[in-house]
This record gives structure tokens, sequence and C-alpha cells, in this order.
């Protein structure tokens, strides 16, 4: 057990390294770089910036060097110092800028998967039992629902209900006098106040899927000899699902952790633009449109090292879990 | 050993699929008695309705069939204290899923089905799903249960069972496997225990072991055996008497030395031709005997007797036409054939 | 050798009737493949009432022109924020006349500045089929300006038919919804195919062959996977240039979501391709001397055909949800072109959006097309499972 845990954290490292390499190409490709588009951006408003102080700034960022120079320093960093790179628009260190971002969008994602699997679960049970109910034709139509519609157009069509029916303004995270204040426990019941909007939207995109997941493979085991088995043995119907069809249904669940949480990633992404929530959404989509490299780099790779501890995670559940695997292990 | 007590009787029992495509006759009218103590073969080819009157006893036919007619009286004879009783309860008439069929199933009336690989869940151990047995039939703590679960498997001839207890199924053999399934149908001493094809999984030397168990066990315990199979050899070895089946029906019935050397039924003569014998010498002929033409389609059953297009002795104009009767051609043997009508 | 309950007339009978049987040939119809699974298709209403509305949709995507009655980007601000215009067929007489629409009046509340358009129940004109309208260049090869519906020449710059209203600059939603189609149906079919080549090549390889090239591609499809795709697509996307033309945009996203998109594929056709490979039936051809060409093509392909279709199918609705967020963002196409993301962005005012909510009718349009593609993709792949109830 222990050496297939280590096995995949080792494994987990030069996929990590790989990945910032990738992020690192990825935001090379755009002609120019921050200095430009700062520039042009300058232009626009009117204001004038000379080749001399271009030059400076470009000198004292690093960004005349190769590419595999800035590389090299910036991995170099990360490594020695835990040191991500200066953000060139927010002039303060990246990793002072990314801190709470990614602790809530990581909260957020975790937050929307436990309301998922509370509401999929029982709701995936019962649909599988009572096929062909009107219960279950209503859960049909809401998974549907919940497949065809992402989750930035549910936060538009909420906050435009919620701001001409409630006058309420749904966006943001935390309430004004909260937003650069340190952490407190006031900052964290503010914030247990304003998450639970963005985590059910979140996790009404993923529960049709969850939902349908759990009774597709319920239905799978609901006939299985192992079932009719028990059934034989005189346990009541209701005992006789939960405790058998149930569990061996929900291995996939355990197995997809991982993968379901960078699914939320994503979908936070976007919605987190429309809504205005402190999470790396906006703060990516900021840093890619004015070439902030180092942020938009760091951000990519911390997503999906969250990714792959998610995986390892997922990974370790599942043999915790199933002990066919845990025996193999 | 086959007593004078009844213990199951069932009568004129029909049980049907209603599907999308049509309904399916599954059992259309099977009549037998179950004797206390007695070890009864039910024999035919797949889909005559075998496991589906294992079921219906059982009440746990799978949707979307059901009984529509017919009834199954039990003649109880303990229950989960192991006091005597002499209640006869119609399980036909029950809730299948209430409180009273419950207590009967893994305690008066036990399964054994065919396949340990699937029959046994794969996250639970094995003193898990035994001690769920013992512990839903009998008024027993965690304890005590765990301490009869390993006796049970040590009764069964289940090696080393104090430390398997604790195993899951994936990591033993396939005979182990069954014995630990009939260790959990014996757990509650039934009066009845339905083997369902059990060994038909399983390769032949484990299956001459099992059934071997079966045997000393059936002695030791009194219990009766309702023994479902498709395999002639193992009916001659375990069985005292016999039911043929096709097509839903119960075409003969007899003890097992009269359907091997006196088979009336001409579907029970052309199985029992089917057998390949050793020593058989072939001269003129070169293949194996079987039976011509296929099992007909189960949405599209065949006038009169549902077996004369496949049967070598038809009587044009009457078999296809009239619904052979059930008759007795001498005293325990009755066939359902239309040679022997007065 | 004696065999109890058989007589010598029986044995002698049983050969002879086996051989007529033969002979007489149970007539059996054995219908293609193809033809089963249309015919298991067709069990499935949702799945055909999809389909219809798939090819409706399609068809917008390819006649937009035609169907639009307005230039999506003319600005008709006579009639700006105007609501979904109501369309009569009983006016206030009570008389029946075929559908129209009343003269309106554009006025503004001033408590909450909401604009509503006040009917005069005197003045209608009625909606009229192949009407006149704009001109435009159908393909670049024929100019014409009939469009489908449209209203009779009195009425220009005195009413509209606006079916999904009009946006703050009073573009006619409904045109611009049927424009949007033709970008975001397109690039969703056009990137699940290039999906489909890389996938089906890069997942044979690996299926079929197995070994060094497997443990390869596989590390690949998991390291891919491994980075989430929308800021994986966010960042690709970021590095196409600002001033490229927007043919080039479109190539450009439609390219970068079939670089990732393509292992979904790959898994799909690999698993099939395992799963094959142990198939019996595969077994059977080789054992039979088949060439190993004649095994893929005659045998294997066949049977994983239906999957793939089924599999494109499910894929689309992700691609055209994929660019639909970036264009949302700003990241994918961008204005003058028009998609239904591209669109979307207008909602983002939330002035416009309180005053106009109709805006967000391009969200409705891309949930049609996501659900109509879930529900015919579940149908086509319960009809290429044989095994499924």
């Amino acid at each position: 057990m222990f050496g297939y845990i280590l096995r995949r954290i080792l494994i987990m490292i030069p996929t990590l390294f790989l990945i910032s390499v990738i992020s690192f190409i990825a935001l090379q490709l755009p002609p120019g770089d921050y200095l430009t588009s700062y520039a042009a951006q300058l232009t626009t408003t009117g204001e004038y910036i000379d080749q001399e102080a271009l030059d400076t700034l470009r000198e004292r960022y690093g960004l005349g060097q190769p590419v595999y120079v800035q590389y090299g320093k910036w991995v170099y960093g990360i490594i020695t110092r835990g040191d991500f790179g200066q953000s060139m628009e927010w002039q303060m260190p990246v990793k002072n800028l990314i801190g709470q971002a990614l602790g809530l969008t990581v909260a957020l994602a975790v937050f929307s998967l436990l309301i998922s699997w509370l509401i999929a679960i029982p709701m995936g049970v019962y649909s599988a039992t009572h096929q062909y109910s009107i219960p279950d034709y209503l859960m049909a139509v809401f998974s549907f629902l919940g497949v065809g519609v992402p989750a930035f157009l549910w936060a538009l069509i909420i906050m435009y209900f919620a701001q001409t029916k409630l006058g309420l303004n749904v966006g943001g995270l935390f309430s004004q006098q909260y937003l650069s204040a340190p952490w407190s426990w006031g900052k964290v019941v503010d914030l247990l106040k304003h998450i639970w909007i963005p985590g059910l939207i979140v996790a009404i995109e993923n529960t049709a899927g969850d939902f349908r997941t759990t009774r597709a493979n319920l239905l799978d085991e609901v006939n299985k000899p192992y079932v009719e088995l028990a059934r034989a043995k005189g346990l009541s119907e209701g005992r006789l699902i939960w405790k058998y069809p149930v569990r061996v249904a929900l291995n996939p669940f355990f197995s997809t952790v991982g993968w379901s949480l960078a699914n939320r990633i994503s979908s936070i992404t976007l919605m987190s633009v429309v809504l205005s929530l402190q999470t790396t959404g906006p703060l990516q989509l900021r840093a890619l449109t004015s070439q902030d490299m180092y942020l938009a780099g760091t951000i990519l790779l911390l997503l999906s090292a969250l990714t792959v501890v998610g995986t390892l995670v997922s990974d370790i559940l599942l043999a915790w879990v199933d002990p066919r695997i845990r025996l193999e292990a | 050993m086959k007593s004078d007590q009844l213990l199951l009787e069932v009568k004129h029992l029909k049980t049907y699929f209603f599907l999308d495509e049509g309904t399916v006759r599954a059992i259309d009218g099977v009549d037998f008695d179950l004797w206390c103590g007695q070890t009864l073969g039910v024999v035919g080819e797949s889909g005559c309705g075998k496991s589906v009157t294992a079921r219906s006893i059982l009440r746990i036919v799978p949707k979307p069939g059901r009984i529509v007619e017919g009834e199954i009286t039990l003649h109880r004879k303990c229950d989960s204290n192991n006091d005597h009783l002499t209640e006869e309860v119609k399980l036909t008439k029950l809730d299948p899923m209430g409180a009273t069929i419950r207590s009967i199933r893994g305690c008066e009336i036990a399964l054994v089905p065919q396949e340990p690989m699937t029959s046994l869940s794969p996250v639970h151990t094995i003193g898990n799903q035994i001690m769920e047995a013992i512990l839903l039939h009998q008024k027993v703590d965690k304890a005590e249960a765990r301490a009869k679960a390993i006796e049970i498997l040590d009764w069964v001839g289940f090696p080393q069972p104090k430390e398997r207890v604790d195993c899951y199924p994936h990591q033993l053999s396939g005979g182990l496997r069954q014995r630990a399934v009939i260790a959990m149908a014996l757990s509650c001493h039934p009066s009845l225990l339905i083997a369902d094809e059990p060994t038909t999984a399983l390769d032949v030397t484990t299956e001459a072991q099992i059934l071997r168990l079966m045997r000393s066990l059936q002695q030791e315990l009194g219990m009766a055996i309702l023994y479902i199979t498709h395999n002639l050899g193992v009916v001659a070895q375990m069985t005292e008497d016999v039911i043929v089946m096709y097509m839903g029906k119960v075409v003969e019935e007899a003890n097992v030395d009269t359907i091997f050397h006196n088979p009336k039924h001409p579907y029970t003569q052309a199985l029992l031709r089917s057998i390949p014998r050793l020593g058989q010498t072939t001269k003129e002929k070169r293949r194996l005997e079987s039976i011509r033409g296929t099992v007909p389609d189960p949405y599209s059953i065949p006038e009169g007797c549902s077996f004369h297009p496949r049967c070598g002795k038809r009587i044009a104009g009457v078999c296809d036409q009239q619904e052979p009767p059930n008759i007795q051609v001498e005293p325990g043997h009755k066939v359902r054939c239309l040679l022997y009508a007065a | 050798m004696a065999v109890p309950g058989q007589t010598e007339t029986d044995i002698e009978q049983n050969l002879v009737e086996e051989e007529d049987l033969q002979k007489a040939g149970e007539k059996v119809y054995v219908a293609p493949p193809w033809k089963l699974m249309w015919w298991r298709f067709r069990k499935h209403k949702m799945a055909l009432v999809c389909s219809v509305l798939l090819i409706v949709l399609y068809f917008v995507a390819i006649f937009s022109e035609f169907v639009a009655p307005y230039d999506p980007d003319q600005a008709l601000l006579q009639f700006k924020q105007a609501p979904p215009s109501g369309i009569h067929i009983r006016d206030a007489q009570g008389q029946f006349h075929l559908p129209f629409v009343y003269q309106g009046t554009r006025a503004m509340d001033p408590q909450t500045l909401q604009i509503t358009f006040i009917e005069d129940s005197n003045i209608r004109y009625p909606i009229q089929l192949f009407v006149r309208g704009f001109e435009y260049n159908y393909l670049g090869m024929w100019k014409t300006d009939v469009h489908l519906f449209g209203l009779p020449p009195e009425a220009r710059d005195k009413q509209g038919v606006f079916l999904l209203g009009t946006d703050r600059l009073g573009r006619d939603m409904f045109s611009r919804v049927s424009y949007g189609a033709r970008l975001s149906l397109s690039m969703g079919m056009i990137s699940v195919f290039l999906s489909l080549v890389l996938g089906v090549v890069l997942g044979g390889i690996s299926g079929y062959y197995g070994g060094t090239a497997d443990i390869i591609i596989q590390r690949v499809i998991e390291f891919i996977r491994t980075i989430p795709t929308i800021p994986l697509y966010m960042t690709l996307s970021a590095a196409l240039p600002r001033d490229w033309p927007v043919e080039r945009v479109y190539f450009g996203i439609t390219m970068i979501l079939a670089l990732v998109g393509w292992t979904w594929m790959a898994r799909v056709v690999r698993g099939r391709f395992l799963a094959m490979r142990e198939e019996d039936f595969v077994l059977a051809a080789r054992l039979n001397g088949s060439s190993e060409m004649r095994i893929i093509l005659r045998h294997m392909v066949p049977s994983f055909l239906s999957y793939i279709i089924a599999a494109l199918t499910l894929n689309i609705p992700n691609m055209i949800l994929a660019e639909t967020g970036l264009s949302f963002i700003g990241l994918g196409l961008r204005p003058p072109a028009i998609s239904w993301g591209v669109l979307l962005q207008e909602a983002m005012n939330l002035r416009s959006l309180a005053l106009s909510p109709w805006v967000l009718t391009p969200g409705f349009a891309v949930v049609i097309s996501v659900l109509a593609f879930n529900f015919v993709g579940d149908g086509l792949r319960d009809a290429a499972d044989p095994y499924a109830r």
C-alpha cells in the first residue's frame, strides 16, 4: 500500500515539470510580451512611455533574455525559494496574489463536490430502484437540465433574477468590508454566506452527471447474482440495496474524484468571470490578456498540480474502499 | 431419505414474464409435491423454466415476471428458534417483500445458486456475509454469530475456517467459494435446500467433491433438496425422484430408476439417448444423437403439445391440436403425453 | 447397444427427418447491421425528435442569410432593446388573419427606465414568407435578397418583426442567433472530426499494437487530461494574436479544441480495440487465415463504427460548450465574428441584461443544441450496442 502511494507520488514529479514547460511555452507564443501590450495600452489612453523606460523595465523583468533562461530562472525560483515570479501588472510576487485565489477555488470545488454527492447518490439510488415512476421522470428531466445548461449560463440567469426581482447583487465571495481584510472568523462566516450560490451552481452541472452515473451503475449491479442471493437470504429490500449494489456502484465515484475536481475547476473559472468571484478565473483571464506571464503560468501550473493531487487522492480512496484493488496494490 | 411428511406442495403454478415483445410463459402449469428429506431432481434444457420455479417458490421472481396463477403451500417445520411448528403457509399469498416470506427465506428454505463467482458480494468478507444470514434469523449476538459462521465453514469442509473467515471472495477458488455459499445457505438448518445448478460452473473434480458434500450434509440434517440441473449424470448420482420439464411444463415425473430405465415421454427418451456413453460402438451411426430441431421461440409456442415439432412419435392431427393431459401410467410415474391417453 | 426407450424405426426416422428439416430450410431473414441499428434507434422517440431538431438547426446554420429577416450587424436604433414582437392572429375586432404585428411606439417608463412598446391596434403589418429584404451574397456565388419571412416594404422604419427582441444597439436577436448558429455549430462538428482523425489513428495504434507505442500514447493522454480544460484552452487561445482575421482565429480555435479533445476519442477507440482483440470472432477470423488488414477492415471496423458514431455525437456538445465559454470571456472568437458565445458577451453587461433579458437567448440556443446532441447520441449508443436492453 505504501509502495503504491510512493510510486504514484514519484510519477507526479515529472508530470508537474512537463506542465510547467508547457505553461511557459504557451505564454511565450503570443507575439510581444507584457511590456508591448502595456505600452500599447498606454497609448490608447493617451499616455506615452519612451523607449528608454521600456528598455529599463525589460531589463528589470528579464524579458529580453532567451526563453530557456527565463524558464530556468523561474523553475529554480520555484524549487529553491517557493518563489513563483513577479506579477508585472500587480507589481507584487505571484505567490501573494494567488494564495487566496487558489484556496477559494479549491474550497468552492470541494464544497460543490460534497453537495453533488449528497444529492446525486440518494437520487440515483431512488431512480434506479423505482424505474419509470413519476419521480424518476422528474429526476431525469432535472438531470438533462444539469447537463445541458453550463454553469456560467446559470450564473447569468441567477444574476438576472437576483438583480431585477430581488435587487440583490450576487457577485463576489465577500462583502465589501472583508474584501481585502486579513482572515478572521468574521471573514469565514462572510465567505460561507456567499459561497453557497456559486457552490450550488457548479454542483448542479455535476450533480446531473453523478446522478446518471449512480443510476446507470446501480442498474448494472442490481440484477447481479449476489444481490439476488442476498434477497434469498431474507434481507429486506432497502437494506440489501444499500449494503450490496450501492457499495459496488459507488466505486467509480471514488476513482473519479480527481477528474471531477478538474472538471469543476473548469466550470468555476468561467462562472467566476460572470460573478466576479475572487478565484483564479478572473485572475487568469486578466493575466492572459495582459501577458503577465509568470502569473498566468503559475496559475495553470498550480491548477494542474491540484488535479494531480486530486488524482492521487482518488487512487488512494479507491484502494481503501475496494478490497480487490487494495489487496493487489 | 424421503419421509412421509409433506413439505412443499406446488399446484398449477404459472409464472409469466410480461415483456414489450410479448408474454413469456416461463412456467405454464406445474404441479409437484416435495416431501421432507426427499431429494427431488428437476431436469430440462436451458429456458424450460427450472430456475424460475426455484425463484417462484422463494418469491424472488424478478420483474417483469410474476406468478399469475397457482398455489405453493409450505408446511413449516421450524422457525428461527428451532421451535417446532406445524403451520401451513401459502407462499403465493404472501407479500414478496413482507416479513413472513423473509423469515422463511434463508431460514426454512435456502438457495444455493449457480455461479459462486458472482453470488458473493466482492466487497464484503465471506464471514460478514455468512454472519448476516445468521444474525437475520437467529437471536444471537455478533460474537456468537461469528463463532457459528466458523463452525459452519468447518462443517462444509472449508480449510482453515478461523483464518479464512475474513477473506474476500476473490481470494478463494471456485470450489471454496461454492462451499462458502453452501455454508451460508445451511447456516440456519433449513428444511429445504434449493440447489440451482450448483456445480455447473465448477470443474468435474470440484463438482464431485461438492456433490459428495451435499449428500453427506443432507443425511446429517435430514433436509429436503430440490436439485435443479440439466446434467443427467448428476441426477443419477444425487436424486431419488425426478421431474422432467419442457417449455414450462412437467412432462414426466417418476423415481430416478424409472426415469433412466423406463422413460415414457419422447422428450425424456430423447434426452437419455443423447448422452454419449463409454464403450458405445458406432456401427452405422456416425453422429451423436441429438434432439432435432431447436427449442421454440418463447413468444410463439407451438399449438397442442409444445414438444410435437421435435417429437419422433407424434401423431398427426392429434399432437398438434390437443394439449396432452398428465397421465399416471403406473403408481408414482406420470407422463404428459397423448401416446398414453386411453 | 440397447438404449432405453428407442426402437430401430425411431432411429431411422430421426435421421431421415433431420435431413428433411435441413432441406426445407427455415426461411430466415437477416437484416444488415445498419438496418438493425436504425430499427433500434427508431424506438427512441426522444432521439428521433431531437434528430429532426438538429436538422432544423443545421438548416438555419447553413442558410442563415435566408432565415434571418434582418442584417445581424445593422443597428436599428429606433428599435433598440425592443422586446420580442407580439405576433397576433386575431385583431382587436376579433377577426382572424394570417399572423401579423401591430404598429408600435416606443415609450420609456420614467421610474424603472424600462422600455415598453405600446401597440397601436389599428395598423397591422402582416408577416409574409419569402419576402425581399437586405441583400446578401450566398457563398459568394449569387446575390439575392429573398428571406424566409419578414414584413412588407411599407413597414420599413416603422415596425419590425423581432422574434427574439433586439439588443442594446437595436440589432435583431433572432437574426444574430441564426448567424451565430453557423459558427457555433460548424465549429462543434469540425473540431470533433479533427479530434476523431487524431483519436482514431493514435487510439488505434495504441489499442491494436500495444507495447511501447501504447505506453507512450497513454502517458501523453493522461498528461493532457491532467490540466483542467478551460484554463488550458484559455492559455492556448491567448496565444492567438489579437490582430488575426476572423477566419484565422476560427481555424486556430478549432485546432486548439481538437488538439485537446482527441484524447477523449483516443481513449474510446483504444478501449474498443482492446476489447475486440480478445473477442472470439477476431480469433476465429485469424484461425481461418484472414490477413490482418482483412480482419481490421471487415471484422473490427464495423463493430466499432457504431460506437464511434455515438461517441462523436456525444462529444460535439462538449466542443460547442467549450467554444461558447471561451468566446464568452473574450478568448475565443471575437467580434465581428458572430457565434453564440460572442453574442453572450452582451449579457455580461448587467444593465443591458436587466433591461433586455432576451440577450440571453443565444445561451438557450446552446442549451437546446447540447441537449439535442445528447439525446441523439444516447439513442445512437443504445442502438449501437446489441446487448443493451
